[in-house]
């Protein structure tokens, strides 16, 4: 499993480098961390990355396009089950604890550190 | 980076007011003596010189040419004298790396791979006091540039959107000077970098002027190989400190006679490049006789 | 001198020549490091995962014990500067991962810190995770929304 998580992320992250070097410059890393979660959130809709995720693990759910599949199954599974209100559930109840953590220890960092330069 | 104060854009403001303050002590002048001072930087409406002006309390014209602030200083306050407006001038420009990256880029420290056109900003200042008479070089020409934009879109390569302009600079003042690249014992230009002088050297070329190995460029001298800068120096102080320090030293010496700088500038905006703007550039000549 | 003027230079002429002078990114270099670097973060992520369910915690706490430990880690390297000198070499490799997103959110907060907790730290942090977050979320309700009109 962990050579597999290391093959399948390093796969993904191979793609968005080649995306920053082979394409137009503007694409910026804000660019790939948006592209990627949207195309996370549409792969997982289609049911593609439910498998990746049972095969690689951690190298499909680390990525941020783990992170689009866990907002997309989300708001999929809420809205199954509690309908409409479920679609404006779902994905931020899937999504809230990764949220807060960022939230948190990002604001503490920026709390704490002084940028070098 | 900080110089002891608490923000970068103090720390700049810091650097650029002791720079002038130096400027000042070396000519022995004090600021009473001085009838402008002219200046400016890369932060927004240009607070560093802005504030360094508040220090010394000369009158004060703030100016905005992006990198090339130092040499559209030099050409309007040679004209202010040359005119008789002005016994003395100052002219200074500043920049820091921290506050252009901030400005312009992004985040010192986000994860980002600089392309390897890019270039560093120069975080110093430069000050220059002119006089209507006395000792050392002189300014005898300026040519104001146009600006010129040949529809360079990308931000991390400032060289290639600043060399028409450099070039058209240059072509200007040899024809209206009747000169010849032979006639300088230095050239130089602002800070394309180590590409943005290499197109420099081929659109002179297109118009039958053939540059030498007496052509450089400041953003190619101000760095070392091994400080990983990849295309070299920009910013306000890569020419400002270039023809401050090393350049004028090198004519003290006598190893210069006559200098051709030329200040170059990328007068972008992260709202114009954002808009899909390309990005325009100028530069303006200035001539520095020594003696 | 017949061409005296390099604004009689055609811009598409131009483009030739910077494309000719401009370096190019060191794509494979790139690559490799991008990929390296990428899966190993991943794979210290499948580490964390392993420890966690042997904790006896479920696979969706699991990952998100994963995830705010790695995403702790980030905060924390880039707080001393270390990530961006890392990313430096492996670019996208430490810009895909959740890593990446929690660097994108330290960096301009930890930068704009002088412009006061409000408006910088405040705003700043949600600099790129705001838009990510928009797309995100968008997109997820959207696929919702169909899932419910199918399932009418």
């Amino acid at each position: 499993m962990l050579l597999k998580a290391f093959l399948v992320g390093g796969s993904i992250c191979l793609i968005g480098q080649l995306l920053m070097d082979l394409t137009n410059y503007k694409v910026t890393p804000g660019h790939i961390l948006v592209g990627f979660v949207t195309a996370g959130v549409i792969i997982s809709a289609l049911g593609f990355y439910q498998p990746l995720v049972d095969y690689a693990g951690a190298g499909a759910t680390v990525p941020l396009t783990g992170f689009g599949h866990l907002l997309a199954q989300g708001a999929i599974e809420e809205a199954r089950r509690t309908g409409i209100l479920g679609v404006f559930k779902g994905a931020l109840s899937a999504a809230a604890g990764g949220i807060t953590a960022a939230v948190v220890f990002g604001y503490l960092a920026a709390l704490v550190f002084k940028p070098k330069g | 980076m900080y110089y002891g104060e608490k923000t970068w854009e103090k720390a700049e403001q810091r650097i650029f007011q002791e720079t002038m303050e130096l400027a000042l002590h070396k000519a022995n002048l004090k600021t009473g003596d001085i009838d402008f001072m002219l200046a400016g930087d890369l932060t927004n409406q240009i607070i560093a010189a802005n504030f360094t002006a508040r220090g010394l309390a000369i009158p004060f014209i703030g100016l905005y040419g992006a990198c090339s602030t130092m040499y559209e200083g030099l050409a309007l306050g040679s004209m202010l004298i040359d005119g008789g407006f002005a016994r003395y001038v100052l002219v200074g420009a500043s920049s820091h790396y921290a506050t252009a990256e901030r400005q312009f880029r992004f985040p010192t420290e986000q994860g980002v791979q600089r392309a390897m056109s890019a270039q560093w900003t120069v975080t110093g200042a430069g000050a220059i006091v002119l006089g209507s008479q006395g000792q050392g070089p002189r300014i005898t020409h300026a040519t104001v540039g146009k600006v010129t934009d040949f529809g360079e879109m990308d931000a991390s390569d400032m060289g290639a959107a600043m060399a028409p302009a450099a070039a058209d600079t240059l072509l200007q003042h040899l024809k209206d000077t009747g000169r010849s690249p032979g006639d300088y014992d230095l050239i130089a230009t602002g800070d394309l970098g180590k590409y943005g002088r290499q197109l420099v050297v081929k659109l002179a070329e297109q118009n039958a002027v053939a540059l030498s190995d007496s052509y450089t460029d400041c953003g190619t001298l101000i760095f070392d190989e091994s400080q990983d800068t990849h295309a070299g120096g920009s910013g306000c102080a890569c020419s400002a400190v270039v023809t401050c320090g090393h350049i004028l030293d090198q004519m003290k010496q006598g190893r210069i006679k006559r200098f051709l700088g030329i200040g170059t500038g990328a007068l972008l905006s992260p709202c114009s490049c954002q808009q899909g703007e390309s990005i325009p550039g100028i530069g303006h000549a200035v001539v520095i006789d020594a003696g | 001198m017949n061409s005296s003027d390099p604004f009689e230079l055609q811009k598409r002429e131009y483009k030739k020549m910077v494309q000719q002078v401009k370096p190019k990114p060191t794509v494979i270099k790139n690559g490799i490091m991008a990929f390296l670097v990428g899966g190993t973060i991943c794979a210290a992520g499948q580490l964390l995962m392993n420890f966690f369910k042997a904790r006896e915690l479920g696979t969706q706490d699991a990952g998100l014990a994963t995830a705010a430990v790695l995403v702790f880690l980030a905060a924390f390297l880039t707080g001393l500067g270390i990530y961006d000198e890392i990313a430096k070499y492996a670019g996208a490799g430490t810009i895909v991962p959740i890593t990446g997103f929690a660097n994108s959110m330290v960096a301009p907060a930890m930068e704009f810190r002088s412009e006061g907790m409000v408006f910088g730290v405040g705003a700043r942090l949600f600099t790129i995770a705001g838009p990510v977050l928009v797309f995100g979320i968008v997109t997820a309700w959207l696929a919702g929304l169909i899932t419910l009109v199918l399932s009418l």
